[in-house]
């Protein structure tokens, strides 16, 4: 592969595999060839050892941060000293990552402009991520909550006798007598109908 | 009522988080007027990230870790400042069982004797060296850590040169006893629940602790962000207060189980409560289904153990000195020491009940016995040696960092 003196090698450390891609993905579009993923930490020294990277992004709620800062004080391992973030001054830039979740280690001595834009790359796909997952976790829960009107409502059915579209009536006017949820008012009525061993 | 104070603090699931927590579930925050909010993280960079960019305002934190950070020996920080500890001990060294086994020759030994088993361990240590096995692996949870010193402490205390003879290695806490079952590591020193963890499952044997290494020695502390401290004296204060209330209270026998119930909740340790109470009871099991009785194993209120000795703070920094985290200048010794801050302890609790120590500074190992103290009210310090004997005199660390060259 072609490669420029100036192409940066980028190491992305993240157990989420998905994530990374995202990431590996957006850092190639915009035409940095050299990125490697690594999803675990195990033998992420010999890694780091042989890679070299100039940048490494991780999770920074991975466990094992610790353990790889101390490998960047140990000269052994790698051979510059690596400084986290772009500029200790650029606070709003550190705060944005931190609030993403992004963590990442630079290699002293690189222009911040070169390393912004990766940084920038990064904390985007994290966000980017984190709102896929909520809308995910959002619609699973709209699904179960679906699921519960369904069984109350037949329960209400065979107990009562009545239609599909009466017992829903009759849990939206009991929901709204009680001002609380049409799902809740369900849940009730199912875990009721649990505990006398009736369906 | 006043407005409650919101303050957020970050913890790591351990038990000497403990404090934080009971200010919390037991209400001791909301009656000193702090909404305390309390967030757990999974690792000590990510607690110094964090209270540096202002996501949390204090945390449960390695003794020596605001000290490195004010001396920007690590990669991000902001200055901290330490107005309280968070108790005494709660430590242990534990080597796989099948290492300890067939160097130990005692049947059924249950000994944790600092001295005993470290000159155990040297003789394997040395055995290993000369028939060209692998070196012994150790895991600790952070280079700043008590953890890391005391183990280098014991370890060259019984003759074994932890630069040169076994290798150090970072693991965070609650992985310690995977990584020791896997065979990553062959031992670690790392704060409870994590060696009865190790133990419980088969895997390890606590071959000594923090309080047989050194009785009543410092574990964590409350880092505060400094600008947050300057910006919020009397919520500060009022948290100290929570918080010294809430080491009173675990500190108390009775109140044992239900602080192992509490801490064993998902949001907090997530460990069985069963297996939490043996550090908080100081019943320790050296191996499956033997307990014994270390009563200052963990202490977190009594022998003022909430106390932000300025000489716990510079034997820290001895320390760091010795294996060449910091290097030793006039400066950085003044820096070590200031980051701990009595005068904020005592101006928190100079209205309260609560005895405080006069000095700032003791000589550390020099108390062989339980001795009352110069202080406001009554206060029983000690016993607080260490294994070998030596003592540490803060007025003394130049001398007390030379001793040391002569030995390794």
């Amino acid at each position: 592969m072609f490669m420029t003196s100036s192409s940066l090698s980028i190491l992305v450390i993240d157990e989420n595999v998905s994530r990374a891609h995202l990431i590996e993905a957006a850092l190639n579009e915009v035409g940095h060839s050299e990125v490697m993923l690594v999803h675990t930490v195990e033998g992420v020294a010999a890694k780091i050892a042989t890679v070299d990277p100039d940048v490494i992004v991780i999770d920074l709620d991975n466990p094992n941060r610790d353990m790889l800062e101390n490998l960047f004080q140990l000269t052994r391992t790698v051979q510059r000293p690596i400084a986290m973030f772009v500029d200790r001054s650029d606070h709003g830039s550190m705060e944005a990552a931190i609030d993403a979740g992004v963590s990442a280690y630079v290699v002293d001595g690189l222009r911040p402009d070169r390393i912004k834009p990766i940084l920038d790359m990064a904390i985007s796909r994290f966000n980017a991520y984190t709102k896929m997952m909520n809308e995910l976790v959002q619609a699973k829960g709209e699904l179960a909550a679906r699921k519960t009107i369904d069984r109350a409502k037949g329960i209400l059915m065979k107990a009562k006798g009545i239609s599909e579209d009466e017992a829903y009536a009759l849990l939206r006017k009991t929901a709204m007598n009680q001002n609380r949820k049409i799902v809740d008012v369900a849940e009730t009525l199912v875990l009721a109908a649990d505990m006398m061993g009736d369906d | 009522m006043a407005m409650l104070k919101t303050v957020t603090a970050g913890f790591l699931p351990l038990t000497d988080s403990m404090i934080l927590i009971a200010a919390r579930e037991k209400g001791f925050a909301k009656a000193n007027g702090v909404d305390l909010i309390l967030s757990k993280e999974l690792s000590w960079a990510t607690i110094r990230d964090r209270i540096t960019v202002g996501h949390l305002d204090v945390a449960h934190m390695l003794a020596p870790m605001p000290i490195a950070m004010n001396a920007g020996l690590v990669p991000f920080s902001a200055p901290m400042v330490v107005p309280m500890a968070l108790g005494l001990g709660g430590n242990a060294i534990t080597l796989q069982k099948d290492i300890w086994e067939n160097i130990s020759d005692k049947e059924n030994n249950n000994d944790v004797d600092a001295l005993a088993n470290g000159e155990t361990l040297k003789q394997h240590v040395v055995q290993r060296l000369k028939s060209g096995q692998q070196k012994l692996r150790f895991g600790v949870v952070h280079p700043f850590s008590g953890h890391n010193l005391e183990l280098r402490y014991w370890l060259s205390s019984c003759g074994i040169n932890p630069e040169e003879d076994i290798e150090i290695v970072i693991v965070p806490p609650p992985l310690m006893p995977d990584a020791l079952a896997s065979g990553q590591i062959d031992g670690f020193c790392v704060g409870e629940p994590w060696n009865s963890v190790c133990v419980s499952k088969g895997h390890g044997r606590i071959i000594t602790t923090k309080s047989e290494v050194w009785k009543s020695s410092p574990e964590k502390v409350l880092g505060v962000r400094a600008e947050w401290a300057e910006e919020n004296q009397q919520t500060l204060s009022s948290l100290v207060r929570a918080l010294h209330k809430a080491a009173k209270w675990c500190g108390d026998r009775s109140n044992r189980p239900e602080l192992a119930a509490i801490l064993s909740k998902a949001e907090y340790i997530n460990i069985s409560k069963e297996i939490i109470l043996h550090g908080l009871e100081g019943t320790i099991t050296p191996s499956k289904g033997n307990t014994i009785m270390l009563k200052d194993f963990m202490v977190p209120f009594d022998r003022a153990a909430n106390f932000p000795w300025q000489s716990h703070a510079l034997w820290f920094y001895s320390q760091m000195v010795r294996w060449g985290q910091i290097p030793h200048t006039a400066k950085n010794m003044e820096l070590a020491k200031n980051a701990y801050r009595p005068d904020l302890f005592r101006s928190a609790l100079k209205d309260s009940d609560a005895a405080i120590p006069s000095a700032n500074m003791k000589v550390e190992g020099a108390l062989r016995q339980e001795t009352a103290v110069g202080s406001t009210g009554r206060l029983m310090l000690g016993p607080d040696g260490f294994f070998d004997g030596k003592t540490f005199d803060p007025d003394k660390v130049e001398d007390y960092i030379a001793s040391f060259a002569k030995d390794i």
